[in-house]
C-alpha cells in the first residue's frame, strides 16, 4: 500500500481503487511503525471507501487495529448520502473518561491514601459479573437511557454543575429506548453504577507537570501535587449488546457481500435501520454518562467520609471516546451537518465552539487521555486547527503493543503491585491475573502519543497526571 | 479429537481456534476457549444447567450469536460455564437459503468468591473469523473484544 509522508507527523494513503477520499494518519516515525505492524492502515483505507465519507479517513496517533474501523479512527459522513456504522463506534459505546479535581495536595492524603482506595473499592462495584448497588426497574432504565446523567443528578448523584461540564451535558437528545432489544436491557439493568473490568480503571492521581499554566488554571488545575480522580469506563453490557444486535440486523437487511471487512457493515444514516441504531447508540451513550455520574458521586462520598470534606471536588470534564455524533463542520468551504464517528478518539473542540461549556469557551474543550494502568495520564485542550485536521478530534489513550497472552507470560499481577508500590502507587484489583494482562509495558508509550497530538496541534498539552492510587476492575 | 481449542496471539483482544468433527462440536469447544479467557472452565462445578436455542442465517452468525449468549448468561444470570454437555446444529432449508438452528445444554455454576475471574469478553466479532475444513473435521477461528 502507498504511504506518503507529508511532513514529520502527517502521512497519507492517496486515493486509489474504491477509495472515495484519501486516508490521513497523524503519527511520529515510531508510531507509524507500530501502525504498519497490524491492519491499522488497511482498515483506514477500507473506511475511505464507505459511501458519503467527507474529506478524509483520519487516523489518530494512538491508532491500532480494530474491527472494521481502526481504533483511533475518525470518519465523518454526509447525512443524506452517508452511512452510520456500529463498527465505527465500537462495542463499548461511550467508553469515556471523567476527571474530578480536588483542593487536596498529595501530602494531605498520604496518610489516608490506603483507606481512601479501600473505601472506593468498597463503594464502586468492579470486576466481571459484579452487579450494581441499585436494582433497577425496566421503567427507570428507560428513563436513564433517555435522560442520561441528568437522571442521575436528579436522583442526588452529583450536581447540576457536573452536567455543564460533561460532553453533551450528559444527555444525547436523540436517544430512544424503543429500538433496544430485551437482551441489551437485561444486560444493562444489573450493571448501572459499575466500573467493569479489562482496561477500565479508577485512579487517584496527582498533577506531575503543568505545561500550560493559563489553561490549566481555567480547568481548575493549579499546582504540582494537586490531587485528582480519574474514572475510565463505558456503557457496559448494554452498549456491547446494542452493537452486536445492530451488526446482525444490518447484515440481515443489507448483506455483507462486497464489504472488504464484515465489521464495516453499515446503514444509510437516514434509513429506518440507520436511525434505529443511531437512537439506540445515543441511549447507550446516556447510560454511560449516568454510570460515570454515579461513580463520581460515590468517590466524593468517600472523600467526604475519609478526609472530612469533598469540598473543591469539582468535575473538570467528561469525554466520550467511542461515539457517533451529528456535528457542524466545514467541508469545501461550506458548513454542513455531518455524522462524525470517533472510535477510540476524543473530541477536541477549540475555543469558541458553542458545544463547550461557557467556563471553557475562551480556552477550548478539555481533552482527557488516560494512560495504561499505573502510568501517566494527560489533560489536553482542543484547538481550532483540529477542526481542519480531524473534524476536531485527537487521540484517546495508549493502545496495546503486547498481547494479553504475552503479558501473562511475562508478568505476574503481584509483581506489578510490588513495582507500583516501589513507585509509591497503591493498587487494588479484583484479579491479579487481570492486573498482569493490563501491565503498562503491554501498552504504547502514551507520552509519545500526546507529544504527536501537541506538535500537530490536534490537541495541546495542559498537564500530566500520575497515579498515586489505582483501582482496577 | 485430542485438542479442543488453542488460544492465539492477538495484540489488543482475544483470539482462538476451536476444533471439532462438526460445527456443533466446534462451537462447543469455541465456548470453552472463550470462557478460558475469563476463567478456568475446568475449575467450575457443574451445579446448574442452562439450555440454549437459537437460529442464524449462516455459520459465522451462529458463532457470534451462540458465544454472545454465553456473555449474556454471565452478565444477567451470573453463570460461569464449565462444560458443554450437548450441542447440535441443524441446517434447515429456508426459501433457497439455509437457516442454522442450534440447541445446546451447558452446565456450570454461579459467580462466587471461590472462582477467579481474570478477564472480560465484551463482545464476539467477525474480525478474522474463519471456518475451515481439516482432516479431522472443522477449525473455527474467532476474535473477541476484550
Amino acid at each position: 500500500m502507498d504511504l506518503v509522508r507529508i511532513n514529520e507527523f502527517v502521512w497519507e494513503i492517496p486515493k486509489s481503487g474504491e477509495m472515495k477520499v484519501p486516508a490521513r494518519i497523524y503519527a511520529s516515525e515510531k508510531l507509524i511503525e507500530l501502525a504498519r505492524r497490524d491492519q491499522t492502515l488497511q482498515q483506514a483505507r477500507n473506511v475511505a471507501c464507505l459511501p458519503g465519507i467527507q474529506r478524509m479517513s483520519y487516523v489518530m496517533p494512538d491508532a491500532h487495529q480494530g474491527y472494521g474501523f481502526p481504533i483511533g479512527g475518525v470518519a465523518a459522513f454526509d447525512l443524506d448520502e452517508g452511512i452510520i456504522s456500529p463498527g465505527g463506534v465500537g462495542y463499548d459505546i461511550n467508553c469515556g473518561v471523567r476527571l474530578l479535581r480536588t483542593d487536596y495536595k498529595e501530602s494531605d492524603i498520604t496518610a489516608r491514601r490506603k483507606e481512601l482506595l479501600a473505601e472506593i473499592f468498597k463503594e464502586v462495584p468492579a470486576g466481571v459479573g459484579k452487579g450494581g448497588i441499585t436494582k433497577l426497574s425496566r421503567n427507570v432504565l428507560k428513563e436513564i437511557l433517555v435522560r442520561g446523567a441528568e437522571w442521575a443528578v436528579e436522583q442526588g448523584y452529583g450536581t447540576a454543575e457536573d452536567l455543564d461540564r460533561t460532553e453533551e451535558r450528559g444527555r444525547m437528545k436523540d436517544a430512544s429506548w424503543e429500538f433496544i432489544s430485551d437482551r441489551a436491557m437485561e444486560r444493562g439493568i444489573p450493571q448501572l453504577g459499575t466500573l467493569g473490568a479489562g482496561n477500565h480503571f479508577l485512579e487517584i492521581q496527582k498533577v506531575d507537570e503543568i505545561f500550560d499554566v493559563e489553561v490549566a488554571r481555567a480547568f481548575g488545575i493549579h499546582e504540582k501535587g494537586q490531587v485528582l480522580v480519574m474514572i475510565h469506563c463505558g456503557s457496559r453490557g448494554l452498549g456491547h449488546q446494542i452493537a452486536t444486535d445492530y451488526i446482525e440486523l444490518m447484515e440481515n437487511k443489507f448483506g455483507f457481500k462486497g464489504l472488504p471487512d464484515r465489521e464495516l457493515i453499515n446503514a444509510p444514516f437516514k434509513s429506518d435501520l440507520g436511525q434505529r441504531y443511531y437512537k439506540s447508540m445515543c441511549a447507550a451513550v446516556n447510560y454511560a454518562f449516568a454510570n460515570r455520574q454515579m461513580i463520581a458521586h460515590w468517590v466524593r462520598d468517600v472523600f467526604a467520609k475519609v478526609m472530612g470534606s469533598a469540598k473543591g471536588m469539582r468535575q473538570i470534564y467528561d469525554v466520550c471516546h467511542n461515539v457517533a455524533k451529528v456535528e457542524k463542520h466545514t467541508v469545501n468551504g461550506k458548513e454542513k451537518l455531518l455524522c462524525v464517528h470517533r472510535k477510540g478518539a476524543t473530541r477536541s473542540f477549540g475555543p469558541g465552539r458553542a458545544e463547550i461549556p461557557e467556563v471553557y469557551r475562551q480556552v477550548g474543550q478539555p481533552v482527557l487521555i488516560p494512560g495504561s494502568m499505573g502510568t501517566a495520564s494527560y489533560v489536553l485542550v482542543g484547538t481550532k486547527e483540529a477542526e481542519e485536521m480531524s473534524f476536531s478530534s485527537t487521540a484517546h489513550g495508549a493502545g496495546r503493543v503486547m498481547s494479553r497472552n504475552e503479558a501473562l507470560r511475562r508478568f505476574r499481577g503481584e509483581q506489578i503491585r510490588d513495582e507500583l508500590a516501589r513507585k509509591d502507587v497503591e493498587l487494588k484489583a479484583t484479579s491479579w491475573k487481570g492486573v498482569a494482562e493490563e501491565a503498562s509495558a503491554a501498552y504504547k508509550d502514551v507520552d509519545e502519543v500526546v507529544r504527536v497530538s501537541h506538535e500537530t496541534r490536534l490537541g495541546k498539552l495542559v498537564a500530566r497526571l500520575v497515579p498515586i492510587g489505582v483501582m482496577k476492575g | 479429537m485430542e485438542k479442543k481449542y488453542e488460544i492465539l496471539e492477538h495484540m489488543a483482544d482475544g483470539k482462538f481456534r476451536a476444533y471439532g468433527r462438526n460445527l456443533g462440536e466446534c462451537l462447543g469447544n469455541a465456548a470453552l476457549a472463550m470462557v478460558s479467557l475469563m476463567w478456568d472452565p475446568e475449575k467450575i462445578k457443574p451445579a446448574i444447567k442452562e439450555t440454549i436455542k437459537l437460529e442464524a442465517t449462516g455459520p459465522e452468525q451462529l458463532t457470534v450469536k451462540f458465544l454472545t449468549e454465553l456473555i449474556y448468561l454471565l452478565e444477567v444470570k451470573s453463570f460461569l460455564l464449565g462444560r458443554v454437555n450437548e450441542i447440535r446444529v441443524e441446517e434447515v432449508p429456508n426459501n433457497g437459503n439455509k437457516t442454522y438452528r442450534l440447541e445446546a445444554e451447558v452446565s456450570g455454576d454461579r459467580i462466587s468468591p471461590e472462582y477467579e475471574i481474570y478477564g472480560q469478553v465484551k463482545a464476539v466479532t467477525y474480525n478474522e473469523m474463519k471456518i475451515e475444513t481439516s482432516d479431522d473435521g472443522l477449525v473455527l477461528q474467532v476474535v473477541v473484544d476484550m
